[in-house]
């Protein structure tokens, strides 16, 4: 490890934010260099420090941090000496040309990042202002030619057009497009892709991957999920509150990890090949004691008839209106749901999975009687009667709502921060009118040891827990009715995968102790395969397939299925995702699937086609079975 | 946006119509009307009474008509310009306020910018230098014009301004030129003593704003355009001028619908205590001695100056953020 050809070195870097009661230390003197022209991962749990070293490389730290140590910039490329970026001037000129120019970064929330007030071509152009003499015209000119390479289709409209106008994916590849604009010699991607969809994901790490080569540029990933890494890295540095446990290679760190952090981590994803009942090992594992709640109510829940909630032709329209500065503005429709149905059986935990703006969310909301769908019906029958869900009202809607409960994805904000932990789990209990206040007190400590958290916490705010904690009080607080039925909507979408594996294992105990039917939304592939009996897929509002785990994992049918299928980037060296076969424009374009699966345009041409054994594939009617199998 | 323009227009015309409907019952809601109280104060005088004059100006202006009929000439006379006539001058309306108005357009449109020029560069301040002692003291001294009341501020100027520069007590120029046509002397005397109500009525006003644009903009401050911005190695103030300032401005934005009304009626008490001849110490005493046409008049003109200051920045905020422009707005 010679100065001379590490691009960047950091040596003995220590990073103390100074809060409130005194100092935290968030790095301990790290150690690690970035070759040039190659790939570091930065892996790390939220809060292990991974973000505090990108920010002390740019001098971007909050001025609360305090930095020692150095971290040498080795600029051969431009021409530079080396030189130690901590010694510089806070925003000097001396960082202020090497920010943007030679190191540039890209950040985890592309909405957040962009201003929503400039153009994106304004925002892009202006890294050449700064760092260029290019003139106005020149600069349009070079920020347009980038655009169409980062996957633009139409770089001149593109210019002048708004972050909040363009997709996540999009927005992230105008990000992409403004960090590379001066061809640094180090990129930083802060989680580039954690706020994207799984398809959208390998988009993106495709067009990072290639022009990470093209320009000969390092580039520091700092991420946590360790399938971006084997998909990306060719050194990987893993960080764990604070302290480097471990670098090296990539080969070295995959087929060899040393430290019970890095094997912890690896246990604790979900992949494809888990065998039947094999479980998840969360570094934190929460042990479940369902028995003491509601111990002898699930029993009676063996009877009833086999199909809890049947979902029938479901359809809900969004309008949109969008206006110009001048005439009418123009009404867009856009389906959210189109003609969905399907049975969730008692017991069993069916999963739905989708890309953002599928309307898995949409049918969710649906089925809890906060969105009216346009038509279709939903029967709910939990053995005392088939009712329509769609059209209670007043006190039977009132005793629905305690049989189907709700987990959502945000911990943060779907717990009031103005009540204890006391009051949102006894509130269900008050409005319901269950118990007495000594009662309640009960259940609430029951609920709290039934998911596996302290009682003591019992009078703590919400702001005093992680967030696996937090969303552990969410599924508390759904639990609280003893629901028939628990829809988790993205539960697991916000949290680390460490603290991922320990949620849904907490879930699983808890459907098999309770008998609980579950509904499962989630674009994670991995994670529904984990959690579900059986899986539907949905795509643009309709449900494209739907099929028992195995069927649906080892032998898909719509192109749709594949293609989510292959956008997963799997921990595993031997399994690289495939980029040429990625679809560019999406895998959600029809005209990409083939005649047997499109509509081509005419209205109710699909139908389900049965396959047999429970699968199901939307299909022309005129398809046959044989025609389907791939 | 034509469209939007000229829809915001046209909700302007049953909104109007909805408040001068309010405006008269409230007017109507005391017992007796303007003739009722001149008399008693006649009568209090110990002067004779001509009933058959007070009886044909009763007739005149339709006081013996039942109340929605007066409403109905009221807001027909507006419609043509014909604002009434005030019975405490014996004069038309208009001619009443007439000189009033500008004065007070004067007096409110140096406050507004003194409020700015002073309010924008320490908020900026004291929210980029947050818990500095720079901070502290402008945010101290911004509490402190907040809490001191208006009419002492006026008292404590007015005595300095007459010891330290010789300006005459009160009024918004020389006495001399109270009644005189517009001239050179008259103008320079309307300078000289302009500042007074400038500073007293914009301390709070300037106070309330720093705390406003300091909140705001450390909102912004923290948001991660920021970082991104300096990590493309854009400077601090450069930063600042083109992303979080810029942001924050919508709540200026916003503030001008309420800025206008302000200006006409805002500071009745200083002006009292100034003796202004600007239109809030008139407004007050109209509603006082039940001269109808003159408080009606005075409470429409504040209702459309605010209907038009919330349209004014309604369409200025559409024109500076684009997400209010572009967006459509979607319905359920």
């Amino acid at each position: 490890m010679t100065s001379g050809a590490d691009l960047l070195r950091v040596e003995g870097l220590r990073i103390t934010f100074s809060v409130l009661g005194g100092n935290v230390e968030a790095v301990r003197g790290a150690n690690f260099r970035i070759l040039p022209g190659k790939v570091t991962a930065l892996v790390g749990e939220s809060g292990s420090g991974k973000s505090a070293i990108s920010q002390a490389i740019m001098g971007i730290l909050p001025t609360v941090a305090k930095v020692g140590g150095r971290v040498l910039f080795n600029d051969t490329a431009a021409g530079a000496k080396p030189v130690d970026l901590l010694s510089l001037e806070t925003d000097g000129s001396e960082i202020q040309e090497i920010r943007g120019a030679r190191i540039s970064k890209i950040f985890q929330e592309p909405m957040t990042s962009l201003s929503p007030l400039h153009t994106i071509g304004n925002q892009i152009s202006e890294v050449l202002k700064i760092h260029t003499d290019a003139d106005k015209a020149e600069r349009r000119a070079r920020t347009e030619e980038l655009l169409g390479y980062v996957g633009f289709g139409n770089p001149k409209r593109a210019y002048d057009m708004y972050p909040f106008e363009l997709s996540g994916g999009m927005r992230q590849r105008a990000m992409i497009a403004m960090a590379l604009i001066c061809r640094p010699a180090l990129l930083i991607a802060d989680e580039p892709t954690t706020a994207l969809d799984v398809t959208v994901q390998a988009q993106i790490l495709q067009l990072l991957r290639e022009l990470q080569s093209k320009l000969n540029m390092a580039m520091l990933l700092i991420t946590h999920d360790l399938g971006v890494v084997a998909n990306m890295a060719d050194e990987v540095v893993v960080i764990y509150h604070g302290d480097i446990v471990e670098a090296g290679p990539v080969d070295a760190i995959f087929r060899n990890p040393q430290h019970p952090y890095l094997k912890g981590l690896m246990a604790a994803v979900p992949h494809f090949d888990m065998k039947p009942g094999e479980r998840l090992k969360a570094l934190r594992e929460v042990p479940v004691k369902a028995g003491t709640l509601l111990g002898t109510q699930h029993v009676k829940k063996a009877a009833g008839p086999d199909v809890l909630v049947s979902v029938r032709n479901l359809c809900k329209t969004f309008s949109t209106r969008s206006s110009g500065w001048f005439g009418s503005g123009t009404t867009s429709r856009h389906r959210a749901v189109d003609d969905v149905s399907f049975d969730i059986r008692r017991g069993e935990c069916l999963g739905l999975v989708g890309e953002s703006g599928c309307g898995k969310t949409t049918v969710s909301k649906i089925l809890m009687r906060a969105v009216t769908p346009d038509q279709g019906s939903v029967t709910f029958d939990d053995g005392e009667g088939a009712v329509d869900v769609l059209k209670l009202d007043g006190a039977e809607l009132k005793a629905l709502r305690s049989k189907i409960q709700m987990v959502f994805q945000d911990p943060v904000s779907s717990l009031s921060p103005r009540m204890t932990v006391k009051n949102i789990l006894s509130e269900p209990l008050e409005i319901h009118g269950r118990g007495d206040p000594k009662s309640r007190v009960e259940t609430v400590r029951s609920l709290l040891q039934a998911v596996g958290l302290d009682q003591r916490f019992i009078n703590r705010y919400p702001h005093s827990f992680s967030g696996g904690q937090r969303q552990r009080i969410g599924i508390a607080r759904a639990l609280a009715l003893v629901p028939q039925l628990l829809i988790c909507d993205e539960p697991v979408s916000a949290l680390d995968v460490s603290v991922q594996a320990q949620i849904l294992n907490l879930l699983k105990d808890l459907q098999k102790e309770l008998g609980l039917t579950m509904l499962f939304i989630s674009h994670n592939l991995a994670v529904v395969d984990y959690m579900a009996d059986r899986i539907a897929v949905m795509c643009s509002g309709r449900i494209v397939e739907l099929a028992p785990r195995e069927v649906l994992m080892r032998n898909p049918v719509h192109p749709y299925t594949k293609s989510l299928l292959a956008a997963v980037p799997y921990p595993d060296l031997d399994r690289k995702l495939d980029f040429d076969a990625l679809q560019a424009s999406g895998c959600s374009d029809q005209r990409q699937w083939g005649a047997q699966f499109s509509d081509g345009g005419e209205e109710n041409a699909l139908f389900p086609a049965d396959l047999g054994g429970g699968h199901y594939v939307l299909a022309r009617k005129s398809a046959d079975a044989r025609e389907l199998r791939p | 946006m034509l469209r939007y323009i000229l829809w915001r227009i046209a909700v302007m015309v049953p909104t109007l119509l909805i408040i001068s409907a309010l405006v008269f019952t409230i007017i109507e809601l005391p017992p007796g009307d303007y003739f009722e109280s001149y008399i008693a104060e006649l009568r209090a005088q110990g002067e004779g009474v001509d009933m058959e004059q007070i009886e044909s100006l009763r007739q005149q202006y339709g006081f013996d008509q039942p109340p929605l009929l007066r409403y109905v000439y009221w807001v027909g006379g507006m419609l043509q310009g014909d604002f009434g006539y005030s019975f405490e001058y014996e004069l038309p309306v208009s001619e009443v306020v007439g000189d009033r108005l500008w004065l007070t357009i004067l007096v409110s449109f140096f406050t507004i910018i003194f409020t700015w020029i002073i309010a924008f560069p320490i908020g900026i301040y004291a929210a980029t230098n947050q818990y500095s002692w720079g901070d502290y003291g402008l945010s101290l001294v911004g509490l402190i014009g907040i809490a001191i009341p208006n009419f002492m501020l006026a008292l404590i100027l007015m005595y300095f301004a007459n010891i330290w520069f010789g300006t005459s007590i009160g009024h918004l120029m020389d006495q001399k030129y109270l009644s005189e046509p517009m001239s050179w002397e008259k103008a320079k005397s309307i300078l000289e003593h302009i500042w007074i109500p400038v500073i007293i009525v914009g301390a709070a006003g300037t106070a309330g704003m720093i705390r406003r644009l300091r909140a705001n903009l450390l909102d912004e401050l923290q948001k991660q355009y920021v970082v991104t911005a300096r990590a493309k190695g854009l400077s601090r103030t450069r930063t600042l001028v083109k992303y979080p300032l810029r942001m924050a401005l919508n709540f200026f934005i916003s503030d001008i619908g309420s800025i206008l009304p302000a200006i006409i009626s805002g500071a009745e008490i200083t002006a009292i205590v100034l003796s202004l001849e600007t239109t809030g110490p008139m407004l007050i005493k109209a509603l006082q001695s039940q001269d109808m046409y003159l408080a009606g008049s005075f409470l429409m003109f504040l209702a459309f100056l605010t209907v038009i200051g919330v349209l004014i920045s309604d369409l200025a905020l559409a024109v500076l953020d684009p997400r209010i422009r572009l967006q459509g707005r979607s319905t359920k």
